[in-house]
């Protein structure tokens, strides 16, 4: 027994050459197919093209900047090296003058030193002489009165006259000095 | 009503005997007689699943997609970049990517109703479908190629090959002629449905004739019953794979003429 549903199968494939299209099937796949066509050429093709197109831009437009900033890096850091060897050379000359201002500030002041030292010594010299005239003074003075007293003495005669005291005192000494 | 349980059905009804099924299986009687069959539906569907998919994911397309939109960008950058940039140069093929990635979606979706669990006909099994799709592609190529070189130019184009005595153009400028303007359209034609055709027969085969085995209440018959069902399911996934590939191959052959067709070189 054969059912019903095979009946209809085997008498329809034996009406129909599956290679013989159908007309309805044509029509009926035209139409749709225009259609689709048409929305995706009106609807679907047009966004996604701009889609591409900004993303292109977008990523061509963040190429451009980064090239932007990269050159000016590029240049920054050429600025910084620049100024980087300039200071370099600064503090080298710095440094220089510093070891020469140094070299004759201890030159001036040996100088100095040499001048005071000089003169602290001069100094002394006059004061040790001053001293000694001043010493050589009064010890004739003490001399004087000395061999007065004792000249007084021995001679048994005052010599209250000072006037007369000091001209005796002076011909002695000045006889003790022509004796030397 | 899915149509392996209908051959499912038929089959067991049938009693002793095996019917495999036939390019009858094709022919579904029209719904609530209309004239309106199945396929039919299924088409007219694909033009809404298209358009409303493509719509939705490409009406905001923006530089940062979203899911729908990377979805939807990956079947476009496909037949664009792919297909259509690859065989007819990146300076003229804008022109017809709209028509190459809707023969592309137009066919995959198609083909893909086959293998979708109730629906399980790829309307591409009936040949009256895909005969505008193949005329269309031999307009726009022929078209192209005339707008590009003239009529004769262009036949020229088509049939001469360069550097070939011509002693032998008497021969070739025919063959040429068959194969590059008469035959391709047909070609197109054949290979998109044999493979639909073909591969649902197999599908049906397989799947009725395991349903038969099972409930024969041989042992043996069962267990080889089993075994055409593993097959169904193993040559399901090769329909899979031929039913993206025959849209792959339909678009790009298209692509492909186009190129040719308006080559400046032959």
């Amino acid at each position: 027994m054969i059912s019903n549903v095979v009946i209809a199968m085997e008498a329809a494939a034996e009406e129909h050459n599956p290679l013989m299209p159908a007309v309805p099937e044509i029509i009926l796949g035209t139409i749709v197919f225009a259609i689709i066509l048409i929305g995706i050429w009106k609807f679907v093709v047009p966004n996604f093209e701009k889609a591409y197109a900004e993303r292109t831009q977008a990523i061509e437009g963040g190429l451009a900047a980064a090239e932007t900033k990269q050159a000016e890096a590029d240049a920054k850091l050429a600025e910084l090296e620049k100024q980087l060897a300039d200071a370099r050379h600064e503090a080298a000359r710095i440094r220089e003058e510093a070891r020469e201002q140094g070299a004759a500030i201890v030159a001036e002041m040996r100088e100095q030193a040499q001048t005071e030292a000089t003169r602290i010594v001069e100094h002394g010299k006059t004061q040790i002489e001053a001293e000694r005239q001043q010493a050589v003074t009064s010890l004739r003075a003490e001399v004087g009165a000395l061999a007065t007293g004792l000249a007084g003495r021995i001679v048994g005669e005052s010599l209250e006259d000072e006037a007369r005291q000091s001209r005796v005192v002076e011909r002695f000494l000045s006889e003790l000095e022509g004796a030397k | 009503m899915s149509l392996t349980a209908t051959i499912a059905a038929a089959t067991i009804k049938a009693g002793d005997e095996f019917h495999a099924p036939s390019a009858g299986i094709f022919d579904l009687p029209s719904i609530a007689d209309s004239g309106i069959t199945k396929s039919m539906v299924l088409v007219t569907f694909s033009a809404v699943l298209i358009l409303g998919f493509m719509i939705a994911s490409s009406r905001k397309a923006s530089v940062v997609p979203g899911r729908l939109q990377f979805a939807g960008e990956m079947v476009y950058g496909f037949v664009r970049n792919t297909i259509a940039r690859e065989a007819i140069g990146s300076e003229k093929f804008m022109k017809f990517v709209p028509f190459l990635f809707s023969l592309f979606l137009f066919i995959i979706v198609n083909n893909y109703y086959g293998i979708i669990p109730l629906v399980q006909l790829p309307s591409f099994g009936r040949i009256g479908y895909i005969v505008p799709l193949a005329a269309l592609a031999w307009l726009v190529f022929i078209g192209a190629g005339i707008k590009k070189h003239g009529f004769f130019g262009f036949l020229k184009h088509a049939t001469v090959p360069h550097g070939v005595p011509s002693w032998i153009l008497v021969l070739l400028v025919p063959l040429e002629f068959l194969s590059n303007i008469i035959v391709r359209p047909f070609t197109l034609t054949l290979r998109l449905f044999g493979n639909m055709f073909a591969g649902h027969l197999l599908l049906a085969l397989f799947a009725g004739g395991g349903a038969f085995l099972l409930q024969d209440g041989n042992i043996v018959h069962g267990g080889v019953g089993i075994l055409a069902f593993v097959m169904g399911i193993a040559v399901s996934f090769l329909e899979l794979i031929v039913m993206f590939l025959q849209a792959y191959v339909f678009t790009l052959l298209a692509a492909m003429y186009i190129g040719e067709a308006i080559a400046d070189e032959h």
